[in-house]
């Protein structure tokens, strides 16, 4: 078809002729994913917005003139450390955390075809978190090991979750619970290690239990941008895959989906986001488990959440740390907005999902 | 357009865990017909097709598609060739007819393709042929069963195989719309040749429709030819243990069985 006859189809007025069936066909593949550019665009420029004000305001505010001088990095004094030491990093890492959370987040709650099957529901995000902790806070050690311990318990976590409620089939509600109760056991192994250190410093404790980004430097910063170039794109190979496992295994596979292969790629590279997202801001909570839906509502059904719900995540970390920051007169760490915002959405989803079978 | 492709099975055993559920059977599908396969519950009939589907590793033997082992070619070159529908799959909550049955298009698509025109010609003659283009930007949550069985055959449609076996289709359908789904699978083996396998629990339906039948019990094949070879009292009594008569249907010329059970029998059989 060509782009005329598209064009066409999209017209329809009263005195519009009548559209021939692949006409049809094309001006509703053409309606959904106009709706999902105009959504991706918008919220794009709701995260530079975000970031902009995240670098001009604070205690002290900068002229964008200060600000691209610090990037471009001239010495400006005052500027270049509160904004090139403080803000950037944290700003960054707080649209870097997101997207990963949102990636990861939504990958899980579409293979699962369940929104309760977010890595922060079913514990990935909490083995992640207690694995890091006890690196930081137990072993003293940093870096590249911390985040190398963080996905390995992340994956291991997976694997347990996987292995625990494989009967038969897998997958549903039992791997849900049992996901939920191995969250609940990990978090309190990281109060634990955070209690037994005897270093109950607020900041670290509030990383490792519900995600901060207080003190956050381009050290932590860093190995989560590398994270997302190298697994992003892999996530994104496998979008079509991701979409066609909503319809079941069974017709997936039938319709040219290698299933257990693409499952591993998926979970691999998703787990992987996750750990290195929470490795240097904590288990953000909540963010990875409201993205999808979020995103789902805004972009309609039937198209790939992969990006919206990236956007979706690196805006509510964005925002919600800000708010934190400056919105209630003393600092509170990100996670606990966004942990107000995920509370309700979780009990409305446990509510709906008693009385019929939930899906993103 | 269409191909002549065998698929055969060759000394296959499927099985679950401990149990075997198939065990050592061989079978050729007529090309270009429509086959039934028909039998008691768990008898393996789900089994068989999953794994001519490539759903299931056999435990032992193989299935060949002209002469090639499912099971080691490429995915998507087998959906290209061979479609299945499932039993219950499962449509994405709010997701659009044209767009489900735009999924059907997937084997032909590559990685980071776009869609194209031919896509859209695909998913329309689908939804032609099904009836169902006026229902194409509807949802689906919202339709009747014997619409959502209509769609979900236009996937499979879209999928544009020489092969299609369907896994009970017309199950949860009232008696007219599973006459309806059986019409539309005949139109489609008379103007295409696609060869129909398909698994059907109406015996009386599976006579009328099918040109070849397959009886299976215990994982074997009991009896398999032309229905009036297949269906008869001595086949019914095996495979299903019920005594019962089998009559001429008068519409058809098919043959047609009526079970008899331990009451309202006013006749001796």
């Amino acid at each position: 078809m060509t782009l005329e006859s598209v064009q066409t189809a999209v017209q329809t007025g009263p005195d519009a002729p009548p559209l021939s069936t692949a006409q049809v066909v094309a001006r509703g593949r053409v309606r959904r994913t106009a709706r999902r550019r105009w959504v991706i665009g918008v919220l794009a420029a709701l995260i530079v917005l975000g970031y902009a004000v995240s670098l001009l305001v604070g205690q002290t505010f900068y002229s964008p003139a200060e600000v691209i001088g610090v990037i471009l990095g001239q010495d400006v004094p005052g500027a270049s450390f509160t904004v090139g030491r403080l803000r950037l990093p944290r700003a960054t890492l707080a649209v870097l955390a997101g997207l990963c959370f949102g990636l990861g987040g939504v990958t899980f709650q579409t293979m699962l075809r369940n929104p309760l099957a977010s890595p922060d529901i079913i514990g990935i995000s909490s083995g992640a978190s207690a694995a890091a902790a006890f690196a930081i806070v137990s072993l003293s050690i940093s870096g590249t090991a911390v985040s190398a311990l963080a996905i390995g318990a992340g994956l291991g976590v997976a694997l347990l979750i996987y292995t625990l409620s494989f009967k038969g089939g897998v997958l549903g509600t039992r791997l849900i619970l049992i996901g939920i109760g191995i969250a609940a056991m990990l978090d309190s192994l990281t109060a634990y290690v955070l209690s037994r250190a005897a270093m109950w410093d607020l900041q670290e404790a509030t990383r490792w239990l519900t995600g901060n980004l207080n003190g956050v430097s381009w050290a932590q910063t860093v190995p989560v941008l590398v994270a997302l170039v190298l697994l992003a794109p892999v996530l994104l190979g496998q979008s079509r895959n991701l979409s066609m496992s909503q319809l079941g295994d069974d017709t997936a596979s039938a319709l040219g989906v290698r299933v257990e292969r693409s499952r591993l790629i998926l979970i691999i590279a998703a787990v992987g986001l996750i750990a290195f997202a929470t490795a240097a801001a904590g288990p953000i909570a909540f963010v990875a488990f409201l993205a999808g839906p979020i995103a789902a509502r805004i972009v309609g059904p039937g198209v790939s959440l992969l990006v919206p719900a990236a956007l979706v995540g690196a805006l509510l970390v964005l925002v919600g740390d800000f708010l934190g920051q400056f919105a209630f007169g003393t600092r509170l760490p990100v996670g606990v907005i966004t942990g107000v915002l995920g509370a309700p959405y979780l009990i409305y989803l446990i509510i709906r999902t008693n009385r019929a079978g939930g899906s993103l | 357009m269409t191909h002549t492709h065998t698929l055969a099975v060759q000394d296959l055993t499927l099985g679950y865990g401990d149990r075997t559920v198939i065990d050592g059977l061989d079978l050729v599908l007529p090309a270009g017909r429509i086959t039934a396969i028909v039998g008691a519950n768990a008898c393996g009939k789900s089994t068989l097709l999953r794994s001519m589907s490539r759903l299931l590793v056999p435990r032992s033997g193989q299935v060949l598609l002209d002469g090639k082992q499912v099971h080691r070619m490429p995915a998507k070159e087998l959906a290209r060739t061979l479609g299945l529908l499932p039993q219950s799959p499962i449509a994405p909550e709010g997701i659009t007819v044209a767009d489900l049955v735009g999924r059907g298009r997937n084997p032909h698509q590559r990685m980071f393709s776009r869609w194209s025109a031919e896509d859209d010609e695909a998913v329309a003659a689908a939804l032609d042929a099904t009836d169902t283009a006026s229902l194409a930007d509807r949802s689906v949550d919202e339709l009747s069963g014997g619409q959502r069985q209509r769609v979900w055959i236009a996937m499979a449609l879209a999928q544009q195989t020489d092969l299609l076996l369907l896994d009970e289709p017309t199950t949860f359908l009232d008696v007219s719309h599973q006459v309806e789904v059986l019409d539309l699978l005949t139109d489609l083996n008379r103007s295409r040749g696609t060869t129909i396998v398909m698994v059907l629990h109406d015996l009386n339906l599976a006579a009328r429709y099918a040109d070849h039948l397959i009886a299976l019990a215990d994982g074997r094949v009991h009896a398999v030819g032309d229905p009036h070879e297949v269906l008869t009292e001595d086949t019914v009594q095996a495979v299903f243990g019920l005594s019962s008569r089998v009559l001429l249907d008068p519409t058809s010329g098919r043959p047609m069985m009526l079970p008899i059970g331990r009451h309202n029998v006013s006749v001796p059989a």
